[in-house]
């Protein structure tokens, strides 16, 4: 198992642009994900009792929950957003568990582009609720002096956002791979173990860092 | 001792300071707020729940610390600019 820690290899190329193994990767995870959202859509449809329709009506609700308990108001598009984000990486975190997958959040790529979605989604939010002065009066306050400080706080959770997804996942598969050419093959089962709980645990953190963050836009100026 | 060695020396030096002191304060963190989440969850026990999210949440603040320093210890153990990189 080699150690691939920054580098991302191009798997082929796609006429000029190459194709690399984390966009094969994350492609493929997005693909079954929609094919499961399909059929538990169609299940909801015929079988609303069923077993694989109560799960997932659940998930849906445990989303909205958390969103209510967070941002004190229910926000269905905040919940959608926010449930989207957990299940990306958290299947993104699970399929790098699979012999021979590389995940696609390993990858400082991929946590990038999804920390620029959060940071984008921000204003976005702060915009659609408040309109633009009125989200952009909430960097003035409570002082124009803090303007500076707002923007840097903004650009620096964006990096931490990114770089603590990457780091985790990305240090898990080197313990590993560390662990395998070092000690043997069944050695660092543990340790993948432990992977599985911290994917989960980093997919959750970046979806409530995220809904933190833009329920805070959101809710800027409602005093 | 030529000049490469030195730099590689203090490359190495330089990932294991980071990393150790890195950690030193990230574990220091997390056992402060694992202590104070027990005390909540023992005062309060019906909000075990909300204090749980809010334990996690910032047990992963606190850990992108220490995350920091061994993203940085790597990049100058594999991706050093000043030796050019070597992905040893």
């Amino acid at each position: 198992m080699e150690l691939r820690i920054f580098g991302d290899p191009v798997a082929f190329h796609c006429g000029p642009f190459p194709v690399t193994e984390t966009m094969l990767t994350s492609t493929l995870v997005t693909c079954v994900l929609i094919g499961l959202v399909w059929g538990v859509r169609i299940s909801l449809q015929n079988a609303p009792l069923s077993y694989v329709s109560t799960v997932a009506s659940m998930i849906v609700e445990s989303c909205d929950k958390l969103i209510y308990d967070i941002t004190g108001r229910a926000h269905p598009e905040l919940a959608n957003w926010s449930g989207s984000l957990f299940l990306f990486i958290a299947s993104c975190n699970l399929a790098g568990q699979l012999p021979g997958v590389h995940p696609a959040t390993g990858s400082l790529a991929t946590t990038s582009a999804l920390a620029l979605l959060v940071f984008l989604s921000v204003p976005f939010a702060g915009i659609y609720s408040h309109g633009v002065c009125g989200y952009l009066r909430s960097y003035l306050r409570p002082n124009p002096l803090m303007l500076p400080l707002h923007v840097i706080s903004e650009l620096s959770r964006t990096l931490a956002l990114a770089v603590r997804l990457f780091g985790n996942i990305m240090s898990g598969h080197l313990v590993v791979a560390l662990l395998v050419s070092l000690a043997g093959l069944l050695v660092p089962t543990p340790i993948m173990a432990l992977d599985l709980l911290i994917g989960i645990l980093q997919a959750y953190i970046f979806a409530i860092l995220a809904t933190v963050y833009i329920g805070a836009a959101i809710s800027k100026d409602a005093e | 001792m030529n000049e490469h060695t030195i730099l590689a020396a203090a490359t190495i030096l330089a990932a294991a300071f980071v990393m150790a002191v890195g950690a030193v304060g990230a574990a220091y963190g997390e056992s402060r707020i694992g202590a104070a989440a027990m005390d909540a969850l023992a005062r309060q026990p019906d909000e075990a729940s909300s204090i749980t999210r809010m334990l996690f949440v910032s047990l992963a603040m606190v850990e992108s610390t220490a995350i920091f320093c061994l993203v940085i210890a790597l990049i100058l153990l594999f991706a050093n600019p000043f030796t050019g990189g070597s992905g040893g």
